[in-house]
């Protein structure tokens, strides 16, 4: 087989933090709106982060948090009642250019230019994804001419060696299997090497082993993280799990109602959480070894409803420790706590972090 | 056949060979049928009075065909199932006509995983909730309604919500209205089954604290079925393990926990994801091979051979059978020699972390 030659450029960037200053993605006061029966909803309300290169961040929310959303963002891959509103994402294309994805037309052939080659995706539901009625080889095939101009026998051969690669046995005889022919983790290697086909820079991987069972999820983790090294892979890992995302993140960006309440490194989000919607999800997940006599401490309340976001912070009514006469007038803002590190919490307001509050609501005197 | 035995006082449910096996028909698309699924295989384990005892595996090993099989969704194809009655008499289940069945509906009751598709969205709360009321003339129908409002007292939901449809509330709220509508009747046995696998992890942890109440109040017993076994760990007292429709390991959750006696337990353990960033690095995890066994086409001897790393001869020809280890039971061949890792050694720190 022709060896490919943008593979083996791939393959042979340093993925370690060697001095990579510029992420692949950056987003800036991203504003996503969904029309609905009811109303518009702001589903993602001012989200900024930056999707470094070669290394794993996580977005973490729970229902109704907008991380999905976010992630279509980052492919301009929104429902069809939904659009950008507001805010740019910035991809560095292979040839170092900027391209402010939000702005380019959902349909237009640039977009789908980087769809699936430079940016793929990987949903939570495997089935789903995948067409009932093609084989495999029929859905990998096409998708790998199409991006990286091969021919159909050398299509077909990489589409076999991406199959090998993600752990599927005798993968040349399984490219004519169709899908309800595979069990479910096999599905979900099935759409890894889908995704993976045409070595893509970025990967979106939204709950990709929330189907999944436990022993099959920690292999498909593993597997994953040993394509990242290969192939100096950036990818934003959407889930709610706090366990998955000690695994797998580098960074993390815990979301609620349409906004990032809390940004840091892995260690620092579990170690020293600020936010106070942070600690509470830290404590209210069961530990392994803490056994029958702990009680759980659950946030009251429930996840408001978008149409119903309370006035000032969104998580005070939830919250602990929320100041009367502060969180409930006031919008906390983003504080910045370092170059990679930051909150909306009014508790973290110092004098000295107080002169970078980037917004803040005028209604209290 | 029938073990005539007289059932321990304190058990309320006792399951004996249980087995369902599932012969697919022959449709329009297919060439040839597939193979009869042994979704449950002679599974025995037994339901003590007010305790709450887990049934944990990944999909396809059976647990929630043997809650079907105990709430008589499904028939069984061979076992027993003796359940103690209030009178302190027991009958079995398995032996009864659908009518005589009738009798016990209100004694055992389920909670569903799905509080979506679990409730009627055409029916107000008040009547997905008092309909069991209203069947079994529990309640004259004058007093249903105030029974419901208080029903969802218990559950944490305010009682005007009573005239709501499901829809006007969030999934967390409707897993109450399940739970209240299994609660209705009184029952005796309570089958969650992943009832709080679908929730939010707020949510979650708000669920679990409240069946916790629920239990201390009314005396419950919970048939407790989940493939997460940090939510077993933190509800159950007893843990039956299984793995494609067979009981592999029978423990007191502590000791289960503190060690595994079975190599698949021990793999489950260790693939939970810790939430502690620290802890991966440390990296002791058991990676299991391959994929849970195919029902339809189960491995000869023992299930589990094919992926456990500790598999002989004996255990690709001979299926173990579940032996007693003084409180707890295994079915491995190699259990006396083997020294599994429990929590303490996979996640070090984890239990001092409480």
């Amino acid at each position: 087989m022709r060896p490919i030659p943008m593979l083996e450029r791939m393959s042979a960037l340093p993925v370690t933090a060697v001095a990579q200053p510029e992420p692949l993605v950056t987003v800036r006061d991203l504003k996503v709106q969904i029309g609905t029966d009811d109303g518009l909803v702001r589903a993602v309300d001012g989200v900024t982060f930056d999707v470094p290169r070669g290394r794993t961040l996580c977005l973490v929310g729970e229902s109704g948090s907008g991380k999905s959303i976010t992630g279509r963002a980052l492919m301009n891959l929104l429902p069809p009642s939904g659009r950008i509103a507001a805010g740019r994402i910035t991809y560095t294309d292979r040839a170092g250019e900027a391209i402010d994805i939000g702005a380019l037309d959902p349909r237009g052939r640039q977009i789908r230019g980087l769809r699936g080659k430079d940016i793929s995706l990987i949903s939570q539901e495997p089935m789903a994804a995948l067409s009932p009625v093609h084989t495999i080889g029929q859905q990998l095939v096409p998708v790998i001419r199409r991006h990286l101009g091969l021919s159909r026998r050398e299509a077909e051969a990489r589409a076999v060696e991406m199959l090998g690669r993600v752990g599927i046995p005798k993968p040349a005889e399984r490219l004519g299997n169709y899908p309800f022919e595979f069990s479910g983790g096999m599905r979900q290697r099935v759409c890894i090497a889908l995704a993976l086909s045409c070595q893509p820079r970025l990967l979106i991987a939204d709950e990709p082993t929330t189907a999944l069972d436990v022993t099959t999820q920690a292999n498909i983790i593993d597997l994953l993280q040993e394509l990242q090294r290969e192939y100096g892979l950036s990818i934003l890992f959407i889930t709610h799990d706090l366990g998955v995302v000690a695994e797998i993140a580098d960074d993390v960006a815990v979301m609620y109602l349409g906004r990032i309440v809390e940004r840091g490194t892995v260690d620092e989000i579990f170690a020293d959480p600020r936010h106070p919607y942070t600690q509470a999800l830290l404590k209210s997940v069961p530990r392994l070894g803490a056994g029958r006599h702990t009680r759980l401490a659950a946030i009251r309340g429930m996840v408001p409803s978008p149409f119903d976001r309370p006035a000032g912070c969104d998580f005070r009514p939830r919250c602990d420790l929320a100041i009367k006469g502060l969180c409930e007038i006031e919008d906390p803002g983003t504080i910045t706590l370092g170059p990679r590190r930051d909150v909306r919490c009014v508790l973290q307001r110092t004098p000295s972090t107080d002169s970078v509050v980037t917004e803040r609501s005028t209604s209290h005197a | 056949m029938l073990d005539r035995a007289q059932m321990s006082p304190d058990i309320l449910l006792e399951v004996r060979g249980l087995t369902k096996v599932f012969k697919p028909r022959k449709t329009l698309f297919q060439r040839k049928t597939s193979n009869p699924i042994r979704a449950v295989d002679d599974v025995s384990f037994e339901i003590r009075q007010g305790e709450t005892l887990g049934l944990v595996g990944e999909s396809g090993c059976g647990k929630s065909t043997v809650t079907r099989l105990l709430l008589g969704i499904h028939e069984p194809s061979a076992g027993t199932m003796r359940y103690r009655k209030k009178d302190g008499g027991s009958v079995d289940l398995d032996q009864l006509s659908e009518n005589e069945r009738l009798a016990y509906c209100t004694d055992l009751r389920i909670v569903f995983q799905d509080p979506q598709s679990s409730l009627n969205p055409r029916l107000q709360v008040r009547d997905i909730v008092g309909e069991v009321l209203k069947v079994n003339r529990l309640v004259p129908p004058d007093q249903i309604e105030a029974t419901v409002r208080d029903l969802l007292a218990k559950v944490g939901l305010r009682p005007e919500y009573a005239r709501r449809y499901p829809h006007a509330f969030s999934g967390g709220e409707r897993q109450r209205v399940g739970i209240a509508r299994a609660l209705a009747t009184r029952p005796r046995l309570v089958v969650l089954d992943e009832a709080v696998s679908a929730l939010d992890v707020s949510v979650r942890a708000q669920t679990l604290n409240l069946l916790r109440d629920l239990q201390e109040e009314f005396g419950l017993t919970y048939l407790f079925v989940s493939h997460d076994l940090s939510v077993i760990e933190y509800i159950c007292d007893r843990v039956v393990v299984m793995y494609v429709g067979q009981v592999v390991e029978v423990a007191p959750s502590d000791r289960l926990f503190a060690k595994p006696l079975h190599p698949y337990t021990e793999a489950l353990l260790s693939a939970l994801p810790i939430p502690d960033p620290a802890q991966r690095r440390q990296g002791r995890r058991i990676r299991l091979p391959g994929e849970v066994a195919d029902p339809a086409n189960r491995p000869s001897g023992c299930a589990f051979h094919p992926r456990c790393r500790f598999a002989t001869e004996t255990c690709r020809t001979t299926p173990p059978p579940l032996r007693d280890f003084g409180g707890r039971s295994v079915a491995c061949h190699h259990a006396e020699q083997l020294s599994l890792n429990g929590v303490e050694s996979i996640q070090p720190g984890q239990a001092a972390h409480a």
